[in-house]
């Protein structure tokens, strides 16, 4: 197990690496770079022209004359040995000031999300195998092709509409106006999860209705396995023996299908959290990406995918630890 | 056959311990009900072993799920008696609901049932241990450490190496063999009046059939238990029956003592199959009479001589280096001829190489070392010097026929188009000619020119064989080799496609290389044979001379091993053993 | 009983043929297989015609659409969506016939000082089918001035789903924006299948280091959140670019990641075909290597390669949408279903103008029924399985 466990995490590193690679790459695409933003910036602010010798020397500084391989490791070492992800213009602040707040939140938004979809996508998914072509798998199924259909956003704004014309309030955001500034204490994370669960249903009912499906399948295709024969000829019952057995076997795609569902959660909880104004990473990933403060919108797009991917790694020594077969092998 | 064939019962028989009366079982299908048991009668008596026998389809596996009411969707159990007899009375099974506690308290305890594919059979992600213990927990009293001493004691009993240790492994870590063995002792766990076995050695290879018969037969006399065993193989019924009976499309044909059928059936059907296992015991008069016109034929140059043949399969590494497969060295230093008009016989069994023998002659497989010298021709090939294009030109005159007669048939061709595939790769007439051409291959393989027009969906297993023959005999080889060509089949088929191919071999002087695990194949069909053990030849003559008076070890083993279809000349109890020196018992790959 | 010997006839249930259910069965090819399964899956069947009148209404949307898109009238901001009426009581009590919509009638709210669009009953619009409108290009091509329906009077009001902010016809607008959302799912599903055959195919065909390197990239890319991936992409794209260059690229974009799934599938299906008994039998009968692959193996995956397109044109409709309803995608004058949602960002404009979200409705249709499609396709893509 902790060979496989060593091995899984040897095998991330090339996948971290690409990573910042692609993020590098999508932080210099926009045409100019960063002091041009900035001199612009300063001009802006102070009213002053700065000089072209004075451009040239900052652009030493900051390296921009350098090749670009050059560049890349100048910025991701500074990332890794110093924590330093540049400065955001638009904010006037190290990015790092502003990052990990956010991806926090993100991520416990993602995390509920994700919980949320595997609590309710587990039962409904067996119950719909076990009762197949009953009403009650018909529902199912019909919900789950329309909560694939619908966009999470679409769905967000359909809530939003909603509530602001029978409640005459907008759910938006985490916390109530009163807790947002406030340091972190037993009556904020009340409000917090009051707030929570809006979001973490939007999210996730894509996903939902996805796992419905891979369970309901997985299981379909366990149940007719002879190993279910064998358990019935013990004299097992019938409840025991299906969630003993093929429950149990059908999990493993089910838990290997997090490796997936985490990244599409992330990916949803960017573009739900623009909608309902959320304080996670994605309205300032859009603003940022809007006025190509590139800094700062790099750094999120790769914090963001380095946090998926270790949580890809844990979803796959969960399965090693569910399999025996992948352990051993 | 008169339906309804009911065995005389004797109610106050102080032997019987369960009684099946009239049973009926059918499948609501979409177009039609299948009756897959059609008013079947039978007695289990303690320390008996009766068999059911029947091809596939006759119903018989859901004759033992129609007992434990475990048939599967959308199987119904329309009627019938099933009452098992106990010290403490009569109980009628037939009473109880297929989910309630009283049949529950039967299955495993009074009854208990093994299957056929012992890999499936066992739950991947559960250790052995567990799946044994389950039954304890649930039909005995016994606290935890009770039941684990339990668990070993069985394990031990079925000759599992290191039980104490092996109890925590999981299926996956045990050859096939061991697998049953493990079956066996999960369905003793409670020491069961009754043993349902539905074809427990099917899926294994000879050797390992004779071992788990004899474990059966062991712990039958120790135990005293009915043995209810379902097979299609006349041979093992010959060997381990008390009594039989038949079955054919779900209707029970006829029953009596094992000596009683085999001496005098009076069914058609029954006369049938054990014609069918018996004229396999012998060579086919055909090849008699081929023999006997060969035999003035000296001085021949073989068509094929194979030397030094080596395979080497690599180990498969990952990009880390992690090993994923051993090496394995699949043909070791193989070497034999053959001569126009001969057969080959290769036995061997699962991990012989024999499939990877044929498959390197056909440089489907890349030879790793040795010479292939084919003489077909008037000029000698070096098949194993062949390009791309030379061997495109070998593959008219050597052809194969496949195993599985699924598989191998293109479902998205027509018969036409397959059997006229290397007609017209060759561009060897013009499209009307090969249409002729592929209308007389029908015609002699037995099927019909109009045909061609059709899939292979239309078409049963059997036909599905006849049309992969004919497509190796379209473009006129010379050499045929046929990798388990027979296997796939119902007995009863198997000797008819040997029949067909022997006229073929007659007609065109074909030669042949057959490959085959089932040593009455292999007497029948043809003149010489070589033994495969572990990637080596380990003996190789005239197929008589071999199957009569094997000289070495492990030929005397496999032989002795195979089941005869002769009541009265049972042999597998005393047969020989071969134990290789470095034999590991705990291995990781499947058997069968 | 009669024991058969006509080897022609199957011995035991078991032996018999796998598929002899309908007539005609022994001489069906794999279409013919494959339609018949699907014929069964009624719901896939309708979906299917839906897909069908979607792409319709995408090539004629000109012919469909009574206004022009972008044609826009303060006076209507925010009108809402006209009743089309089939007869009206004229003012003798009479019920007459005609197809004919209200005109609107502004009413100044009291308490709140706004300006609210009521319903004339009395003014009557009346509606013509074929009638005269602005003139257009036919498929691209034929000058032509007719449309399907219409007022009857060129510039009438005529809002049957409402107006937006700027007073233009949702209705047409929507009509419109099918032609861009459903052509960016085709185009784009044609590029990632590009990629996933030559990919999967390289991948599936070559094996050994080659189908680990491909396989650690689809790992990778599966691996990382695609929206924030996209966001980045798409806002790099220069503001002043061509429409149609920004439409090139989104689509390039959104291919980039979805080639995954068609990789892996054509990866899956060629392996496991490459050993079947088939395939060396067909290199047995001296085929070629072209022909074994385009002759024996192709037919066998494209019917799931179909399938597997059809379920993978829904996530780029809704990767365009998403993108686009950021401000981040395609943006105005073009108009594709994620441009107009881009409207109903505003929630206040949503609650006062509820039909800003029709678009939204249009892209649910169109992705169940792509999603009833490929499910449909999916079963029936392999029609010799039970």
């Amino acid at each position: 197990m902790l060979r496989y466990i060593a091995r899984r995490i040897l095998l991330m590193i090339p996948t971290l690496i690409l990573i910042s690679f692609v993020t590098f790459i999508v932080v210099q695409l926009p045409p100019g770079d960063y002091l041009n933003a900035y001199v612009a910036q300063l001009t802006a602010e102070g009213g002053e022209t700065v000089d072209r010798q004075q451009i040239e020397m900052l652009r030493e500084r900051y390296g921009l004359n350098d090749p670009f391989i050059i560049q890349y490791w100048k910025w991701i070492s500074n990332i890794i040995f110093e924590g330093d992800f540049g400065r955001s213009f638009e904010w006037n602040a190290p990015v790092s000031d502003l990052l990990w707040g956010r991806i926090g939140l993100t991520f416990v938004v993602s995390l509920a999300s994700l919980l949320f979809v595997y609590c309710v996508a587990f039962p409904i998914g067996v119950y719909s195998a076990i009762r197949k072509y009953s009403l009650g798998d018909y529902v199912f199924t019909f919900f789950g092709f329309l909560g694939l259909a619908v966009p999470n956003f679409l769905l967000a704004l359909v809530l939003m509409v909603i509530s602001l014309q029978v409640f005459g309030v907008t759910p938006g955001g985490l916390f109530s106006p009163e807790y947002a500034g406030a340091p972190w204490s037993f009556a904020k994370l009340m409000d917090f999860l009051a707030h929570l669960w809006i979001p973490m249903i939007i999210i996730g009912t894509a996903s939902t209705a996805a796992l419905i499906r891979v369970m309901r399948a997985n299981l379909l295709d366990e149940l007719n396995k002879p190993y279910v024969e064998t358990a019935r000829a013990k004299g097992q019952s019938e409840a025991v023996l299906i969630m003993r057995y093929p429950v149990r076997i059908a999990l493993n795609p089910f838990v290997s299908r997090l490796g997936w569902e985490l990244p599409a959660l992330v990916s949803g909880a960017a573009i739900t959290s623009i909608v309902l104004n959320l304080p996670t990473a994605g309205p300032i990933l859009l603003t940022a990406l809007q006025s190509q403060d590139m800094f700062l919108a790099g750094s999120f797009i790769l914090i963001l995918s380095v946090l998926t991917v270790i949580g890809t790694l844990v979803s796959d020594i969960l399965l090693a630890w569910l399999d025996p077969r992948i352990r051993y092998s | 056959m008169e339906r309804g064939h009911v065995i005389p019962m004797n109610p106050v028989d102080p032997d019987a311990v369960l009684t099946v009366r009239n049973m009926k079982t059918e499948f609501a299908l979409r177009t039609h009900t299948l009756k897959a048991v059609d008013d079947v009668s039978f007695t289990l008596k303690r320390g008996k072993t009766l068999c059911i026998v029947g091809e596939s389809g006759s119903g018989k596996s859901v004759t033992a799920r129609s007992i434990l009411r475990i048939v599967p969707e959308p199987g119904k159990i329309t009627g019938g008696d099933v009452i098992l007899h106990r010290e403490d009375g009569d109980v009628a099974l037939h009473e109880m609901g297929d989910r309630s506690p009283e049949i529950r308290a039967i299955r495993g305890a009074d009854i208990a049932m093994i299957f056929q594919e012992p890999m499936s059979s066992l739950s991947p992600v559960h250790t052995i241990g567990f799946q044994i213990e389950e039954s304890l927990i649930l039909h005995t009293n016994l606290d935890q450490k009770a039941r684990r001493a339990r668990v070993v004691e069985l394990l031990r009993r079925v000759e599992i190496p290191d039980p104490e240790r092996t109890a925590d492994r999981y299926p996956f870590e045990y050859s096939g063999g061991m697998r049953q063995r493990a079956m066996i002792a999960m369905a003793l766990a409670c020491n069961p009046k009754v043993l349902i076995a539905d074809e427990p050695t099917t899926a294994l290879d000879v050797t390992t059939q004779a071992e788990i018969l004899d474990l059966i037969q062991e712990l039958q006399d120790e135990y005293g238990m009915a043995v209810m065993f379902i097979t299609h193989d006349m041979g093992v019924v010959a060997e381990i029956a008390d009594e039989v009976a038949v079955m054919y499309r779900g209707q029970h044909v006829e029953s009596g003592t094992v000596e009683d059928i085999f001496a005098n059936p009076r069914e058609d059907y029954t006369k049938m199959l054990i014609g069918s296992a018996v004229r396999l015991e012998e060579p086919s008069p055909i090849k008699i009479a081929m023999q006997a016109k060969q035999a003035a034929q000296t001085g021949q140059e073989p068509i094929l001589e194979v030397r030094g043949l080596v395979k080497q399969f690599a180990a498969k590494r990952t990009m880390l280096g992690k090993l994923v497969a051993e090496g394995v060295r699949a043909v070791n230093d193989v070497s034999f001829d053959l001569m126009p008009s001969e057969t080959l016989g290769v036995v061997g069994e699962s991990g012989s190489g024999k499939t990877t023998l044929g498959r390197c002659i056909m440089r489907m497989h890349e030879p790793t070392s040795g010479q292939i010298l084919y003489r077909g021709r008037g000029t000698d090939t070096e098949i194993t010097g062949l390009d791309k294009k030379g061997l495109r030109d070998l593959y008219a005159d050597i052809r194969m026929i496949f195993q599985d007669p699924y598989a191998s048939l293109n479902p998205r061709m027509t018969v036409e188009q397959l059997i006229g595939e290397p007609l017209r790769n060759r561009k060897l007439g013009t499209p009307a000619e090969n249409r002729d051409r592929v209308a007389d291959l029908l015609v002699r393989v037995g099927l019909k020119p109009e045909h061609m027009e059709r899939y292979p969906h239309a078409f049963s297993g059997g036909q599905r064989q006849r049309i992969g023959i004919a497509r190796a005999l379209a473009p006129n080889p010379k050499l045929i080799i046929a990798d388990e060509a027979t296997s796939a089949l119902d007995v009863s088929l198997r000797s008819q496609i040997l029949d067909l191919l022997l006229e073929f071999q007659e007609s065109f002087n074909l030669s042949f290389i057959f490959i085959s695990h089932d040593i009455s194949t292999v007497r029948y069909f043809c003149d010489r044979v070589a033994v495969m053990y572990r990637g080596e030849v380990v003996e190789i003559g005239n197929a008589r001379e071999v199957c009569d008076n094997p000289t070495h070890a492990y030929t005397k083993a496999l032989l002795s091993a195979v089941p005869r279809p002769d009541p009265t000349r049972r042999r597998i109890a005393d047969r020989h053993r071969y134990v290789a020196k470095d034999a590991d018992l705990l291995s990781n790959g499947a058997s069968a | 009983m009669a024991m058969t010997t006509d080897t022609a006839t199957p011995l035991g249930p078991d032996d018999a043929p796998a598929i002899v259910a309908a007539q005609g069965a022994e001489v069906a090819s794999q279409w013919k297989l494959m339609w018949w399964k699907f014929r069964r899956h009624k719901l896939a069947m309708a979906s299917g015609v839906v897909v069908l009148v979607l792409y319709m209404i995408a090539i004629f949307a000109e012919v469909l659409a009574p206004a022009d898109p972008n044609d826009f009238n303060p006076r209507f901001t925010y009108a809402p969506p006209q009743e089309l009426r089939w007869s009206y009581v004229d003012d003798a009590g009479e019920r007459q016939w005609g197809l004919h919509v209200n005109a609107y009638r502004t009413e100044l709210d009291r308490e709140t000082f706004r300006r609210t669009f009521v319903l004339d009953e009395e003014e009557r619009i009346p509606v013509g089918f074929f009638v005269e409108g602005e003139p257009y290009l036919l498929l691209g091509l034929i000058p032509a001035t007719v449309k399907l329906f219409g007022p009857e009077e060129v510039g009438a009001p005529f809002y049957i789903w409402g107006a937006d902010r700027l007073g233009r016809d949702m209705f047409s607008r929507v009509i419109h924006g099918a032609r861009v959302s459903l052509s960016i799912g085709l185009v784009g599903v044609f590029l990632s299948l590009f990629l996933g055959i030559v990919l999967g195919g390289i991948s599936g065909y070559y094996g050994g280091w080659i189908d680990t390197a491909i396989q650690r990239l689809i790992e990778f890319i599966r691996s990382i959140p695609t929206i924030p991936l996209w966001m980045g992409l798409a806002a790099a794209i220069p503001l002043g670019f061509h429409p149609l260059m920004v439409y090139l690229i989104i689509t390039a974009i959104v291919s980039l990641v979805g080639w995954t799934d068609l990789g892996r599938e054509v990866r899956g299906r060629f392996l496991s075909i490459k050993d079947d008994d088939y395939v060396a039998a067909a290199r047995l009968d001296g085929a070629s290597e072209g022909r074994i692959i385009l002759r024996h193996m192709a037919p066998s995956f494209l019917s799931h390669i179909i399938a597997t397109v059809t379920l993978a044109i829904p996530s780029m409709i809704l990767a365009e949408t998403a993108l686009s309803f950021l401000g981040i995608g395609l943006r105005p004058p073009v108009v594709s279903w994620g441009v107009l949602l881009q409207e109903a960002q505003n929630i206040r404009a949503v609650v006062t103008a509820p039909w800003l979200m029709v678009p939204g409705g249009a892209v649910v249709v169109a992705v169940l029924a792509f999603n009833f499609l490929g499910d449909g396709l999916r079963d029936a893509a392999d029609p010799y399985s039970h």
